[in-house]
């Protein structure tokens, strides 16, 4: 762990990244005691221009505190986040270990399956079920994790292969374990670190999804969320620049501290690929 | 590839996007019947009258009270003869209204395309050839940048920049709104409303093909024949272009190939925002009116688009490197 985390520090942006994330995070916790009351209720006048009547970040059209909807906002990004990506990679993990671990027919059925899902546009893919389902936190999440496990069962799928072949995998069988406990307790946590260096960047792209289904009026209608503020905002960014300027920073930081992390999460757990790297990417 | 292998080949990927393609479709059929409502009285409020004489109408007229299997074999041939179904709040076919907005995304995606693609392979192989300078660097924040963007808030904020502070550029239509132009000038006219939706659009594919030309480069310079190259001293800018960079373009294009199908779909963010009247402005607006004919006839087109794209990135690849592949 302490080796894990010297590496992961010599990354700087890394480093950035994780001290950019946590203090999301405490805005996202801290949302009610810092804005108490609903984000959703006037505050001061309509269109109050940032850093005026007490208003951080200004007021939207109808006087309600911006700052108070990216800080609302926050815990809705994060938690759909993590949500849908723990969702999605239940889905990839598990298609992905049986791809792998069983191989032949079942293995190419498996793949032609996610092939698919890789093929069709994901984000118009995502936009219809959420409208077909009427949008809610719930349909939000269940589309965003149908259209990211593709990537999880892929290479959770090219970990088993090359792991099901080797010693200790082969001993385990030999010494009678049921198929499910070599699975889950000689094979899974050999294949962790991939897939939590892609957790990371999948998070990222379940917000900046999130905010895009949002934008497009496809959010829970009662929850305040960064894409419904900026989609609050264009229609009146000549008059209200600050009405999409501030949510749409918010949502650039927090998922550009996602990738950064997940790159230093990327060099700590893969040592040999980061000195490798070294001028390479 | 040798010539003689090549239609095995193009019929076999045929094959592969012909499936590809029924099984969109049957998708589609399915998600109609996931829809909550049964099909007649989601149209029967959509055309704003609701009796049960009406729904039953509506139930014969569209095979819904059949069994849902007949009802599947219906809607394939339908949509074999290009019939995506009836908008019944435009009171227009559904492809009618698909055809009529094509090529307005065509344009949109084709230039963000070039333009993603020229930019992008451009600064990666000038960043390559500079590993560890400031501009090396600039590019590789720049590239980060708008990885995390969401590209509807970079729509904005050059709408911001560039229409509203700098007022160089028109922030939304296709065409200024009540001039009559022809010729040249419709033309000039169309490529200023152009500038903005096509940059946005590329701008965060220009970052990702920057940075993997660059990935790609350095691998490639490493090897061998590169070193051969520069021993028989081929001039280095040759060395350059000739060897490194050509070898080093086969990933970027099936990658853009691969990511065809995102393109089309942040085309449906950017014309929103721009208010650009191709398919996606079309589908924004089916789904503010709950229209979801015009939804499921925007989500196969843009799947087929994906796949027929696939198809041709796959053939380009294939005559190109003749070491590919061939198998699957």
């Amino acid at each position: 762990m302490r080796e894990f985390w010297r590496r992961f520090r010599r990354n700087r942006g890394a480093l950035a990244g994780l001290v950019i994330l946590v203090l999301i995070i405490l805005l996202a916790a801290f949302a009610p005691l810092l804005y108490p009351g609903s984000p959703w209720e006037m505050a001061t006048a309509p269109f109050v221009p940032p850093g005026e009547e007490g208003m951080l970040l200004g007021s939207d059209s109808l006087g309600r505190d911006v700052a108070a909807g990216i800080a609302h906002g926050a815990r809705i990004s994060l938690m759909v986040g993590a949500v849908s990506t723990i969702a999605a990679l239940s889905i990839g993990v598990t298609l992905g270990a049986v791809a792998g671990y069983l191989g032949g027919v079942v293995d190419d059925a498996v793949m032609r399956f996610t092939e698919f899902f890789q093929t069709i546009p994901s984000f118009v893919f995502a936009v219809l079920l959420v409208a077909i389902f009427t949008p809610t936190i719930g349909s939000v999440v269940f589309a965003i994790a149908v259209v990211s496990w593709p990537p999880v069962a892929r290479v959770v799928r090219a970990e088993f292969l090359s792991l099901r072949s080797r010693e200790f995998v082969q001993a385990a069988e030999v010494l009678g374990k049921s198929r499910i406990a070599i699975v889950l307790t000689d094979i899974l946590p050999n294949a962790l670190s991939p897939i939590v260096v892609l957790s990371s960047l999948m998070v990222a792209s379940a917000i900046l999804l999130e905010s895009a289904l949002s934008f497009l009026g496809l959010g829970d209608p009662n929850l305040m969320t960064w894409g419904f503020l900026i989609g609050a905002g264009r229609s009146v960014i000549r008059l209200a620049w600050w009405m999409s300027v501030f949510p749409g920073l918010a949502i650039f930081l927090t998922v550009l501290a996602l990738n950064l992390v997940g790159e230093g999460l990327s060099d700590a757990l893969n040592p040999r690929l980061a000195r490798q790297r070294g001028g390479a990417t | 590839m040798e010539p003689s292998r090549l239609p095995g080949f193009l019929l076999r990927r045929g094959a592969k996007a012909a499936i590809v393609i029924l099984a969109i479709v049957v998708c589609n059929f399915l998600l109609i019947h996931a829809a909550p409502g049964d099909p007649a009285s989601v149209i029967a409020g959509q055309s704003g009258a609701a009796d049960e004489r009406f729904l039953a109408q509506l139930r014969e007229q569209f095979g819904l009270d059949k069994p849902l299997h007949v009802q599947l074999w219906i809607y394939l041939k339908g949509v074999l003869t290009l019939d995506l179904g009836f908008s019944h709040r435009q009171q227009q076919p559904v492809w009618g209204l698909i055809a009529e907005r094509l090529p307005a995304t065509l344009l949109l995606t084709g230039a963000a395309f070039a333009f993603a693609l020229a930019a992008g392979v451009t600064l990666g192989a000038l960043a390559a050839r500079r590993v560890g300078t400031w501009a090396d660097s600039l590019i590789t924040v720049v590239a980060l940048t708008f990885y995390a963007t969401p590209i509807f808030w970079v729509g904005l904020m050059l709408v911001l920049f560039f229409s509203v502070w700098l007022e160089w550029l028109p922030s939304f239509g296709m065409a200024t709104v009540g001039v009559e132009l022809t010729g040249v000038a419709a033309v000039l006219d169309v490529a200023k409303h152009l500038v903005l939706p096509a940059a946005t659009l590329g701008l965060f594919y220009l970052a990702v093909y920057a940075r993997l030309t660059r990935a790609t480069m350095l691998e490639v310079a490493d090897q061998d024949f590169v070193k051969t190259a520069r021993a028989k001293g081929v001039p280095e800018g040759q060395v350059v272009r000739r060897h490194v960079l050509r070898n080093a373009l086969l990933p970027v294009i099936t990658f853009a190939g691969i990511q065809a199908g995102q393109l089309i779909g942040g085309s449906i963010l950017v014309e929103t925002v721009f208010a650009w009247p191709g398919i996606g402005r079309l589908a924004f607006d089916a789904l503010l009116a709950r229209d979801y004919a015009v939804l499921l006839g925007v989500f196969f087109c843009t799947s087929v688009m994906v796949v027929l794209f696939n198809l041709l990135t796959d053939l380009l690849y294939a005559v190109v490197d003749p070491r590919v592949e061939v198998e699957g």
